[in-house]
């Protein structure tokens, strides 16, 4: 039995791992599409902080471990799968048989629509490379803009201003990390960051960078790799209506012409080409659609990411923005199935499917997938949407649905002198939702109680008068017992 | 190194605060809470300063062992001039708020001045903050803790508080920290409610360190473990509390009834740790719950209470059908046996109600049973009471009574101006039972006559804890002494209040000398901090502090014709029991008090004295 | 032989002994906000609760790692190393039980590690009610399923239980 898994990433390595548990015997091969080491995108911005070396990214550290556990590793990517001769394709003209196969091929950058992206100084964060490219150019006191406070975007924003480059933020939508905060906590998070000295603009568009000599045609360094990781570059990437489908760069969506150009700040008088550029550094300007330029040495774009799912193209398997599962991780596909990022899998939360593009879900997929292809039929019932963020310090997190559901109920707390914040959602007498801002205490129990919908009985009350009560509420209603307390007396004595 | 090294100084005139190095010179010699905190009171303020005006001074001061795993280090103790007496007021409480404040990173919070209106105090670490407290002035201490608490989204914070009665300047409000943990004494909660200040809410992350820890780990286990082994610490306390106590004081004939005019209560049974611990009639549970400990402590002495939700004190009331705070042996005493009253239920309902409202159990239930003698002989009336009957052993009004004073309404106000000063009012002031305004506790000192020196000499007003020789002369506790006769209870008073000075200084409990002799303690303290810390340190530290408190009563205006007991003690002989037909024979015990002192026949430190201490 | 921490809570007095010598053993210092183990006070029960990390096989909070700092020794224990934990803190909101906990002064995240075999809360606690027994011989499997009950509902209802 050859199990083929395409995409190195959690999901991949986690579904080789549990294959591997499963079926001693079978020949396992993990495909990676970058020519690293497994990693994780996730330490990059550690990585760019300098806490880390490439290899703190590894997502296995042992040198040996896919020797060890016979998992042998190919060099990507992949350009196309054959379903019915049930071999894929790489790059390099080889194919690959398979028995069974997971696509785990995660995802890539959106392009926006900004002219000019593709110029020196103008990288995404995405990969190990890119990490390089910054860390080259984000020196102390360099100017850098960051287009996309997205999830991505904050975390990037935090090693930037970490490396002391003077950073200026351009969002979008009308706040910080719209898709994960709420507008009290993505104020609070915008107010924390000014703070810090960072400039945050939001509602507003990047419509062009602009450089001193860059020809703006020309295919970059970057580029080149980032379309190398992208197995087949979807034409469609440019349009901005889809990127605001898949990735919600603005969870209202409104449309560009609609955000208030001086919503953010009063727009100063148009630069343009003009615009002073230090000397020696890669000139670049930043024009937003509000008229206003802004000088950089490097630009990072984090506007959200997207499946890749480009190669798939004639495979006959089923796609969306994903890959579409089944409650088995199952593709349209025989023998095919699908984790991680690049898969529609199930909203816990919803019961509808969507892409969840977080690592623990990445490992459930993982796991899932794998015990299917082995042979346990193992059913997913879905993945809880959570995320946690620590921006310069002030660390917020989300759950669930925090948005809530109609009908619920819901609770908030506010303390913006010392950037606290808790919202807590309830569908009857259930934790569905939850978003914290400043408060990292247990919160783990925010997804005790959500995953686990343990009705909360009179602890619903009590929260929604002091949901910081999270803790007890949490143990009583798991634990059960504390709740009633010792009925008869009870002395306890050194012993 | 034991020390955080750093004081908060709280400017509420001006609402600032400022960090300033811990006076290590004094640690050294005042040790830390009570003795370093005095010290600090005395160089700073005029004695003779209004203890509820602007120029007072409040002090929460901890210990060098607060915030560390020696048993019980968990203390902080509240210094002002109190507002009860006119003399240094020391307060001390447990729970977790002291602890907490040295995680912060704060040895001690001075705090100055006046606020112009309702503050609030909060420390997270370094953080520091005057706050508006309007939302919250007028309501129940556990109404403020609870809204600290929310509104700073904190469950882990710990609050110190006052209630209205403290708002109210009841003159012997309390400080409650932890819903029912006190700096209980002497009015410390009117001093915060003079300056406007409702609460202090601390949350600290810092960690404590000490001088050696492998000393100290070594020293505090074999701590621990005399404590474990003791009869008392290990069992007795844990068990029955304080309330162990109900009945041995009872059948020692030194339990002071109805205003001290009996020293033995025919009720005490029945408000006794027994009675708490046997299934109730009415509901078939007990009172007590279970017991608690303050931080680090190893005894878990403290009573945790359930009221049965059908007593008329609560009935329709779910507010008080939780559980809290239960009955010490003080406060048992005080709302029981001083007024009369053997309801259980009632007793435990005032006692929640005085932690919910911050007061004075012992005041309170003292002074309620002043105003029942003087309801008894006429002196006042139900007009005067508002339809009150103050009868001696009437439940309903000892608990309508606490209504009253904590929200200081109607003649709740009178009340709360404390026995002294009621009965003065009516022209009785004998019929006070206090030591420099301040209530008695629970012992009669005709029954334990070194208690009788203790109060007239506390250098805060009549208190049981400054030196508790009734460890010895009914515990036998280090030996056993004569609970009757007066020979030698003069060098055991000065001997009990020098090692209490030290043990209150060190952020111990007091009830660890059940079972600890400073030759336990000492090298606990000596492994914490600087300085080489011995047993006779120790006592010269306390002997220091004791002379430091005197000399700042004395600075205040008081002499040796405060340390008087009342009349009735002098005169009136003990009814019943074994000290029957016995009075006070403070008249004896003094002289020869001052003489050890080493203090004039005028209760004045000597030059000698001053010297000899290095004052 | 397996051990684990059997916690009573009905024995608990909430002096908080066992939170100093947590933070003593692992950070030198007395610092119950940096204790692995936490008490809690539920005073309107009466009732204080110690709280840890049960070292669940499900391991979320390793699951959740994406740079493998987590890891289970021997003795079944998850054990986070922190020349490896870079503080992203997902596994902080993985965990359900909510045991372990991001640590702002370090950057990387703390839990329970049972101090490699000797776990000096139960040392510390003067009533017992923190003991470190062998789980066969002390009805582990019932005070886990009641103190786990949150674990056992996620394991039945969980997103990852074969059906």
């Amino acid at each position: 039995m050859h199990h083929v898994i395409l995409g190195a990433g959690p999901a991949g390595v986690t579904a080789a791992e549990t294959i591997r548990k499963q079926d001693p015997t079978a020949e396992i091969t993990l495909v990676g599409g970058e020519g690293e080491p497994p990693y994780s995108r996730m330490a990059i911005p550690y990585l760019l902080e300098g806490k880390i070396g490439e290899d703190g990214t590894y997502l296995r550290q042992t040198k040996d471990h896919y020797q060890t556990h016979a998992i042998k590793v190919a060099q990507g990517p992949v350009t196309a799968v054959d379903t019915a001769a049930k071999s894929v394709a790489l790059k390099d003209g080889n194919s690959i048989a398979y028995d069974k196969l997971l696509i785990a091929t995660g995802a890539s950058p959106v392009r926006p629509p900004i002219d000019g992206l593709d110029q020196p100084g103008v990288h995404t964060c995405w990969t190990l490379e890119d990490a390089r490219h910054i860390t080259k150019l984000a020196k102390k006191g360099a100017p850098v803009v960051l287009v996309g406070a997205g999830f991505i975007g904050s975390i990037i924003l935090e090693s930037l201003a970490k490396a002391g480059v003077k950073l200026t933020v351009i969002e979008m939508g009308d706040r910080m990390v719209p898709r994960m905060l709420d507008e009290t906590a993505g104020n609070m998070l915008r107010r924390w960051c000014e703070k810090e000295g960072v400039r945050v603009i939001t509602s507003t568009t990047v419509e062009a960078i602009k450089g001193i000599g860059a020809p703006t045609t020309t295919q970059t360094e970057a580029q080149t790799q980032q379309q190398a990781q992208t197995a087949s570059p979807d034409s469609d990437e440019q349009q901005p209506g889809l990127i605001k489908r898949l990735f919600g760069i603005s969870s209202a969506e409104p449309s560009p012409s609609s955000y208030p150009a001086s919503a953010a700040m009063p727009a100063p008088p148009t630069t343009n080409d003009n615009t002073p550029i230090p000397p020696g550094s890669s000139g670049l300007s930043v024009v937003l659609g509000n008229g206003e330029a802004i000088a950089a040495e490097l630009v990072v774009v984090a506007t959200g990411v997207r499946s890749n799912t480009g190669f798939l193209e004639g495979s006959g398997i089923k796609t969306g923005a994903g890959i579409t599962v089944d409650d088995h991780l199952a593709t349209s596909a025989r023998d095919v199935y699908a984790a991680g990022d690049v898969a529609e899998g199930m909203d816990l939360s919803t019961g509808t499917h969507d892409m969840l593009a977080i690592q623990p879900v990445a490992v459930e997929h993982g796991y899932l997938a794998a015990m299917n292809m082995t042979g346990t039929p193992t059913k997913h019932r879905g993945s809880l949407n959570m995320n946690v963020l620590d921006t310069l310090g002030l660390i917020s997190s989300s759950f669930g649905q925090w948005q809530g559901v109609p009908g619920g109920q819901s609770v908030t707390k506010t303390e913006d002198d010392s950037y606290r914040y808790m919202r807590l959602e309830f569908d009857g007498d259930k934790l569905i939702g939850a978003q914290c801002v400043g408060v990292t205490e247990h919160i783990g129990m925010l997804r005790g109680l959500i995953q686990t919908g343990l009705p909360l009985g009179p602890w619903k009350d009590r929260l929604i008068e002091s949901p910081e009560r999270l803790p007890e509420a949490y143990i009583a209603t798991a634990h059960g017992t504390p709740g009633h307390g010792p009925s008869g007396l009870k002395i306890a004595l050194p012993v | 190194m034991g020390w955080t090294g750093k004081v908060l100084r709280v400017d509420l005139t001006n609402g600032t605060s400022t960090s300033e190095p811990l006076n290590m010179e004094w640690a050294d010699k005042y040790l830390g809470q009570r003795g370093l905190a005095s010290k600090y009171l005395s160089e700073e303020m005029d004695p003779k300063a209004d203890a509820l005006g602007p120029d007072n001074k409040i002090i929460f001061a901890t210990g060098p062992l607060t915030g560390t795993c020696a048993s019980t280090g968990g203390r902080y103790s509240v210094i002002t001039k109190g507002p009860l007496t006119g003399a240094i007021a020391c307060s001390n409480s447990g729970g977790y708020w002291g602890a907490e404040l040295k995680f912060a990173g704060w040895d001690m919070v001075i705090i100055e001045g006046q606020s112009p209106k309702p503050v609030y105090l909060t420390i997270f670490d370094d953080d520091v903050q005057i706050r508006d407290a309007s939302e919250v002035w007028g309501k129940s201490v556990w109404e403020a803790d609870a809204w600290v608490k929310s509104t700073h989204q904190d469950p882990m914070m710990h609050v110190a508080a006052i209630g209205v009665a403290g708002e109210n300047k009841v003159l012997y409000s309390a400080i409650v920290n932890d819903l029912h943990r006190a700096a209980g004494r002497s009015g410390v909660g009117a001093v915060l409610g003079s300056k406007n200040l409702k609460a202090v809410g601390v949350r600290g992350t810092g960690g404590v360190s000490v001088k050696d820890f492998k000393a100290f780990m070594k020293a505090t286990n074999d701590g621990k473990k005399v404590l474990k082994d003791n009869a008392v610490t290990g069992v007795g306390l844990p068990t029955f509390g304080t309330q162990v106590l109900m009945n041995v004081i009872n059948e020692s004939g030194a339990l002071p009834t109805r205003n001290g005019r009996d020293v033995q209560f025919e009720g005490a049974k029945d408000i006794s740790a027994e009675a708490m611990a046997e299934p109730r009639k009415s509901d078939g549970k007990p009172n007590l719950l279970t017991n608690q400990a303050c931080f680090s402590c190893t005894i878990a002495c403290g009573r945790i209470s359930k009221i049965d939700e059908k007593h008329y004190t609560v009935q329709n009331k779910p507010q008080y059908w939780q559980a809290s705070g239960g009955l010490e042996y003080e406060a048992a005493w005080a709302l029981g046996a001083a007024t009369g009253v053997s309801d259980l239920e009632a007793l435990t309902y005032t006692n929640f109600i005085c932690n919910e409202q911050g007061i004075d159990p012992i005041s309170f239930g003292a002074t309620v049973g002043a105003a029942m003698e003087l309801y008894e002989l006429g002196l006042i009336d139900k007009e005067k009471t508002g339809g009150l009957e103050l009868v001696f052993g009437s439940t309903e009004a000892l608990t309508t009574a606490v209504e009253l004073t904590g929200k200081a309404e109607g003649f709740g106000k009178e009340l709360g101006l404390g026995s002294a000063r009621l009965t003065a009012k009516y022209g009785r002031p004998e019929l006070a039972m206090t030591v420099k305004g301040q209530e008695f506790p629970a012992y009669d000192p005709r029954g334990v006559q070194g208690m009788g020196l203790t109060y007239a000499t506390s250098n805060r007003g009549a208190c049981h804890l400054r030196s508790y020789t009734v460890s010895s002369e009914i515990m036998g506790v280090p030996e056993k002494t004569d609970p009757l006769v007066t020979e030698g209870k003069a060098a055991l008073v000065k001997a009990f209040q020098d090692a209490t000075s030290a043990v209150d200084s060190s952020g111990l409990c007091v009830f660890t000398t059940f079972a600890w002799t400073l030759d336990d303690i000492a090298p606990q303290v000596d492994a914490a901090i600087p300085g080489d810390w011995t047993t006779e340190k120790l006592l010269e530290v306390g002997e220091r502090i004791w002379n430091m408190e005197r000399m700042f009563n004395n600075r205040a205006g008081f002499t040796a014709a405060d340390d008087k007991l009342p009349e009735r003690m002098m005169k009136d002989a003990a009814k019943t029991g074994p000290a029957k037909g016995l009075v006070s024979g403070l008249d004896k015990m003094l002289p020869e008090y001052y003489e050890l002192r080493g203090w004039t026949p005028e209760g004045v430190p000597t030059n000698d004295t001053i010297d000899r201490l290095a004052m | 032989m397996l051990k684990a921490l059997v916690i009573d809570p009905g024995k608990c007095t909430g002096c908080k002994q066992c939170e100093m010598a947590c933070s003593y053993e692992n950070e030198g210092v007395f610092n119950p906000s940096k204790s692995r183990i936490r008490v809690f006070d539920f005073h309107e029960d009466a009732r204080f609760v110690p709280y840890t990390c049960t070292q669940c096989d499900e391991a979320w909070c390793q699951q959740a790692c994406p740079v493998n700092a987590i890891t289970t020794d021997e003795m079944g224990v998850k054990v986070v190393s922190d020349s490896l934990c870079v503080g992203c803190k997902v596994c902080t909101i993985a965990c359900p039980f909510g045991t372990i906990n991001y640590n702002a002064s370090t950057g990387k995240v703390i839990k329970c590690d049972l101090c490699q075999g000797s776990p000096a809360c139960a040392d510390a606690c003067p009533t017992a009610a923190i003991t470190y027994q062998d789980i066969e011989q002390t009805g582990f499997d019932k005070m886990k399923l009641w103190a786990g009950k949150t674990g056992a509902a996620v394991e039945i209802d969980g997103p990852n239980t074969p059906v």
